[in-house]
């Protein structure tokens, strides 16, 4: 789960990790409130939304009066912003971030995240701030400079005095304060389950101080249920649609471009379903993974997601059971086309767990449209075959 | 033979009482698994399907001799299961658990491998080897007793890659399920030897995902250490590039992790690479009958 920078830098304050001033702002009222509020003389008007790259696509921008915050706040929020973290389509800015101007001596990087080689948390840092990091990374490796930290020993100093020397910083005030900030920071990692904290511009101040100037947080899913203020942050609006609502039923939804609707359960196999479609010819309208609990009324569920997308020209049904049991694959399928108008073919290959238990429910009902189908490239050819209406 | 477990091996169920390891384990006990107790704390002293329960792992390795132990605990208590079947000596644990926060594992894995404990998983369909011992939660009927092993992310790719052997009118030796979290225990490297040692195993099926870089790592061990022929897929290639956030998780792997990086680093190591699962049972075929 994602969150928004000014939700990233309320934790960073609770945890001391110096930021400057802001406040969030979903109106250009509030927006001219939290400017005067703040001060000025200068002020960022920040979009927020899930995703990087906000300043080349036109979403922070600088102010020198209240005037100025009004009118760039008019301006972005309401907008839809496009990034090289968006989709082509963008997204709609709903929520403003107006920060105080900093005193900006420097721009570093800096970053916490998951290193699965290690399978520790790694600290990342760099001089070369303010730019597009997979940039540096693959120009400029040796400006980078990442150091492992063993959750069992957690922060030591040397792992600050590494980071310090490690970034060319010399000054012992200046050495002293960014130890203290990436801390801090590591602290706040383990604290919250984050996934990643990523910080860049961190900037360095003319009095030598450490300044968080932007903030991306992403925590680890299955260690929501322990952190209920963090799961408290989640923005719905900045997810899809159809992928909160099939969450809700245990199924994992993802909308693609193609005409055939697939229901498969394990993501491993909803993945190689789709890639053997692409193989037949054929292209994927989604990516949906019915999950091992899988019954009647959630298969329902996910026909009734899959037929609300109007490209999809046929369903590939694509069980190999081991948990999910296949009867209960079938009576989903008898139920959803009772309560939804299934009005396209749906081939059916089901395997493993009460596999012929299923082949006989579905005999018995007798329902048009359905194809059944003995294995995976059989599914795979009759699924492109009646996509094409053939 | 197989790798890691056999008919003789000695399997204990910690979360042994609860729905899905009640369940699970009836199915690995009615297949066969020499399933000699489990754990649930307070219940010590109870039988549970015709089997011993203990209320701690060691109690239960020192009366048993156990020294697998099948995790069925909810995601909240894998770290602490797995530290505990550590201690007490368990040599394999195989975590079915899914959902499992990633800190936890990290803390967990890193204390199994100080005192030497294999684990597999988490969130994995666990460990078979064909008619003698099933540890997880596969439908065990497909797995015919053959040469071929297979290791995989998936856990119901694993029962693709199986069944495409099978009607090829191949066996599997031993299949293993490795799971695809952050964090993971035995993974390709450490399998593959395993396979290439076994002299039974004549052929490895190594079945892969997008992300991470396990796959490239697995394709330089085969290119030097494996002479076994090794038939893979990877799950993915159509996958619409993931909704990130940040960079900083694919400057760590150093690559991208995508399906045709990783097919392509498999083909240079002279892996037989398909671009469907449904073409894993012609490929084993072909590269036996070589």
């Amino acid at each position: 789960m994602n969150i928004h920078e000014y939700q990233a830098k309320q934790i960073f304050a609770k945890y001391g990790v110096p930021t400057p001033k802001g406040i969030m702002a979903e109106s250009v009222k509030d927006a001219v409130i939290a400017a005067e509020v703040l001060g000025g003389p200068i002020w960022v008007v920040k979009a927020q939304i899930h995703a990087g790259g906000r300043g080349l696509g036109g979403g922070v921008k600088l102010a020198k009066s209240i005037d100025e915050v009004e009118a760039l706040s008019n301006e972005i929020l309401g907008m839809t912003l496009v990034t090289h973290q968006t989709t082509a389509e963008g997204k709609l800015v709903q929520k403003l971030y107006i920060e105080d101007g900093a005193d900006i001596k420097d721009e570093l990087y800096l970053s916490v995240v998951l290193d699965r080689k290690s399978e520790m948390p790694l600290i990342m840092a760099s001089t070369e701030g303010g730019m597009d990091i997979e940039t540096v990374a693959e120009n400029t490796p040796e400006k980078i400079i990442t150091i492992p930290v063993d959750p069992a020993i957690g922060f030591q100093g040397f792992h600050g005095r590494e980071l310090a020397f490690g970034l060319g910083i010399t000054d012992k005030l200046e050495q002293k304060n960014i130890i203290s900030f990436a801390e801090k920071l590591f602290k706040l990692y383990m604290d919250n389950d984050a996934e990643m904290i990523e910080i860049n511009p961190l900037v360095k101040t003319g009095s030598g101080e450490f300044l968080a100037l932007d903030g991306k947080m992403g925590f680890d899913n299955s260690a929501l249920g322990r952190q209920p203020e963090i799961a408290a942050m989640r923005d719905l609006t900045e997810e899809d649609a159809d992928e909160v609502e099939a969450s809700h039923y245990g199924l994992s939804y993802v909308a693609l471009d193609g005409e055939i609707g697939c229901m498969v359960n394990g993501a491993g196999l909803a993945m190689g379903t789709m890639d053997t479609i692409n193989y037949m010819g054929g292209t994927p309208a989604n990516f949906l993974d019915v999950g091992g609990s899988a019954n009647a009324e959630t298969v329902a569920k996910g026909f009734e997601i899959i037929l609300k997308n109007p490209k999809v020209k046929a369903i590939f049904v694509n069980i190999f059971g081991g948990i999910v049991r296949c009867d209960r694959i079938a009576n989903g399928i008898i139920e959803a086309t009772k309560i939804t108008d299934v009005n396209v073919p749906v081939v059916v290959r089901l395997d493993g767990t009460n596999a012929p238990e299923a082949a006989e429910i579905l005999k018995n009902a007798n329902i048009a449209n359905l194809i059944v189908a003995t294995d995976l490239g059989d599914g795979a050819a009759k699924a492109v075959a009646a996509a094409k209406g053939e | 033979m197989s790798i890691l477990v056999n008919k003789d091996t000695k399997v204990i169920v910690q979360g042994f009482t609860g729905k899905e390891g009640s369940f699970h384990a009836e199915q690995c006990i009615t297949y066969g698994t020499n399933i000699v107790g489990g754990v649930t704390p307070n219940k010590g002293g109870q039988e549970h399907l015709g089997k011993p329960v203990f209320d701690t792992v060691a109690s239960a390795v020192k009366s048993t001799g156990a020294t697998v132990s099948m995790i069925f605990v909810p995601p909240a208590f894998v770290g602490d299961a797995v530290m505990e079947a550590a201690e007490a000596g368990i040599e394999l644990a195989v975590i079915i658990t899914e959902g499992a926060p990633v800190k936890d594992m990290q803390m967990a894995k890193a204390h199994a491998t100080k005192h030497g404990m294999k684990t597999l998983g988490p969130n994995c369909p666990g460990i078979i080897t064909a008619e003698e011992c099933k540890i997880g939660i596969m439908p065990g009927m497909i797995f015919k007793k053959g040469n071929v092993g297979l290791i995989s992310k998936s856990g119901t790719l694993t029962y693709e890659g199986t069944n495409q052997v099978v009607q090829a009118g191949y066996g599997i030796t031993t299949a293993v399920g490795i799971g695809g979290d952050p964090i993971i225990g035995l993974s390709y490297n450490q399998l593959l030897p395993m396979f290439e040692a076994d002299p039974e195993t004549e052929c490895i099926v190594m079945i892969g995902e997008i992300g991470g870089d396990l796959e490239i790592q697995a394709a330089k061990l085969i290119k030097e250490k494996i002479t076994k022929p090794v038939v893979a897929f990877i799950a993915g290639q159509t996958a619409p590039k993931g909704k990130t956030m940040g960079h900083a998780g694919a400057i760590v792997s150093g690559s991208a992790g995508t399906a045709a990086e990783k097919m392509a680093a498999l083909e240079a190591a002279g892996v037989r690479v398909v671009v469907s699962p449904a073409e894993i049972g012609k490929a084993v075929a072909e590269v036996l009958s070589k």
